[in-house]
């Protein structure tokens, strides 16, 4: 069946004709421009006269120029990129009536729903693509280095995270656009989850570690410890957490383990990275692979949840 | 004309959430005719035609179009079938042969096959002329016969038409009805047309059918229905009044 292949072909023509997407897509270069150029600003001031650290070409992507690094800004606004992509993905054709003609051709029905999940994924790769492609380009111009081999193979694994994190945020769109008939309903509902887990998850585990091991001044070292565990497991529930651990140590050679669990003052911290050695790629990759698996295995069943519910649904409310 | 039956339905039943929308409906619709399927809005004709395309499984009774089951058979059913729904959308912002190309496609029409066939289809309902222009664009009289040209795409042997002509002005109203007889006529299609507009199914449906609360209360040639309903020796008769007979006794 050619189906899907013509399904992919139209999306992403609509994608690339539509204000949506060229909209988002002129914010993210544009912020992510500005961003790149400041911190390559930033770096060359800092290393004016020092010796040259290891793993200089990351720092263009870790190190926080005015704003944010750009690895925080994907974390925050790539789930955006997402939902913006799917919110409306089956209820627009719903209320257009064009869903049940595309239904009533010989393809099954999870074609359509599988191209336009491909669909969007491919969009999502396109963008996050350019954009590293263009802070690597600016990296060149700034600070005037060629990224390592090592560089290159950390850039591409934490492009794959950033595309299954992202991907992830698509599916959670789509799920509700075939939820709910209204694609304003679909819209707010994908923005209050990504609100929730993005500034709820780190409250809520804090007051839950509060209350399962309370805080007090004369604490021993294990109910800190224990407390400290406790928010760390709740706030994994959250895609966001999983991604920064998992692109963390990925894309920042010098962390060790993907948080800290006792906090350090800026300088020590500096110190500390100055002197440690930076942990080999084999070995990074060994730190966030349950964090990868974590992503992928979310992705999927969000994937399942949307595919069942669209394969059940009865026509004749479409 | 044959008395081949390419449609057949059993006992056919749909239950949506413990009501029937459709019960034990038995018809049946010969190779080359056009049938007339009446029925007063929500008396579930829609829901027939779903599970004559596969698109809805029947609670029970079966159902065979062209030999095939369709809740098995779905995508065999749908590459035969031009389905021509009610209240259809389109892509606005694609033009005719955009669409056409797009329908051609999910039908494994491509290359000059698909050319070929657009072309023809676009000249058949006459859209020649506005092939380039968007279909947001287009009246609604021409996005109808765009839905026909899209189901003469997949140059189908059935072709279901529901409310065809719902909304259209007369002029538009009697390009369809002729486009539909011309479909019949010169394409060989067997049709199930459902449409309101009693005066113009007399005109050209074979036979009628006349569905009420989910039930099939008569079917056949309009001449012995008026024979059964209205008496002997009625030569004029109107396909309405044997309609409300049906409908006031039901």
């Amino acid at each position: 069946m050619g189906g899907i292949k013509s399904i992919i072909k139209k999306e992403l023509a609509d994608h690339f004709s539509s204000y949506r997407f060229t909209i988002i897509f002129a914010l993210i270069a544009m912020v992510s421009l500005v961003t790149a150029y400041m911190v390559g600003l930033n770096i060359k001031q800092e290393l004016e006269g020092v010796a040259k650290p290891r793993f200089i070409f990351l720092m263009l992507f870790t190190s926080t120029g005015t704003l944010f690094s750009l690895v925080q800004f994907v974390a925050f606004f790539g789930p955006l990129v997402g939902l913006i992509l799917g919110f409306d993905t089956i209820n627009r054709e719903k209320n257009a009536g064009t869903l049940s003609k595309l239904l009533s051709q010989p393809i099954y029905r999870d074609v359509v729903i599988n191209g336009k999940f491909l669909a969007g994924v491919a969009m999502i790769s396109i963008m996050v693509v350019s954009i590293v492609l263009v802070i690597t380009g600016l990296g060149f111009l700034t600070i005037g280095i060629i990224p390592g081999m090592e560089e290159l193979w950390r850039i591409f694994i934490y492009l794959i995270i950033s595309i299954i994190y992202i991907s992830f945020w698509l599916g959670v769109a789509i799920l509700f656009s075939i939820l709910f008939r209204s694609t304003a309903t679909s819209a707010l509902a994908s923005l209050a989850v990504w609100i929730f887990f993005s500034f709820f998850i780190s409250l809520g585990a804090n007051v839950l570690a509060n209350a399962l091991a309370a805080e007090s001044s004369d604490a021993s070292t294990e109910a800190f410890v224990q407390q400290a565990k406790i928010v760390k497991a709740f706030s994994l529930i959250s895609p966001m957490e999983l991604y920064t651990d998992a692109t963390a140590t990925i894309i920042d050679p010098m962390r060790k383990s993907t948080r800290s669990i006792v906090s350090v003052g800026p300088l020590e911290n500096l110190s500390m990275s100055r002197f440690s050695g930076p942990l080999p790629l084999a070995q990074s990759i060994l730190v966030v692979v349950p964090y990868i698996i974590s992503l992928v295995a979310i992705t999927i069943i969000c994937f399942a949840i949307s595919y069942t519910v669209f394969m059940r649904q009865e026509i004749r409310s479409m | 004309m044959s008395t081949e039956a390419i449609i057949e339905t059993q006992d056919l039943t749909k239950i949506y959430s413990g009501q029937a929308a459709v019960e034990k409906l038995s018809f049946a619709v010969h190779r080359g005719e056009i049938f007339g399927f009446l029925g007063p809005n929500g008396a579930g004709k829609t829901t027939t035609l779903l599970m004559l395309l596969g698109l809805t499984e029947p609670t029970s009774g079966r159902a065979r179009v062209l030999g095939l089951d369709p809740a098995r058979d779905p995508i065999k059913v749908k590459s035969k079938i031009g389905y021509l729904q009610e209240n259809m959308g389109f892509y606005l912002d694609l033009n005719a042969k955009q669409m056409l190309g797009f329908v051609g496609e999910l039908n494994n029409v491509t290359g000059d096959e698909a050319r070929k066939r657009i072309e023809n289809a676009l000249q058949m309902v006459g859209l020649i002329d506005e092939a380039q222009k968007k279909i947001g664009a287009y009246s609604r009289g021409m996005r109808q016969r765009l839905g026909i040209a899209e189901l003469l795409i997949k140059e189908p042997e059935v072709a279901f038409l529901d409310e065809p002509t719902l909304g259209l002005d007369p002029d538009a109203t009697n390009r369809m009805i002729e486009l539909i007889q011309r479909l019949c006529r010169d394409k060989q299609m067997t049709i199930l047309l459902s449409s309101h507009l009693l005066p113009q199914v007399q005109k050209i449906c074979h036979r009628v059918g006349i569905m009420i609360k989910g039930q099939m209360v008569a079917q056949g040639e309009m001449d012995q229905l008026a024979k059964e309903k209205l008496g002997v020796g009625q030569e004029k008769y109107t396909l309405e009044e044997i309609y409300m007979k049906y409908f006031q006794e039901a």
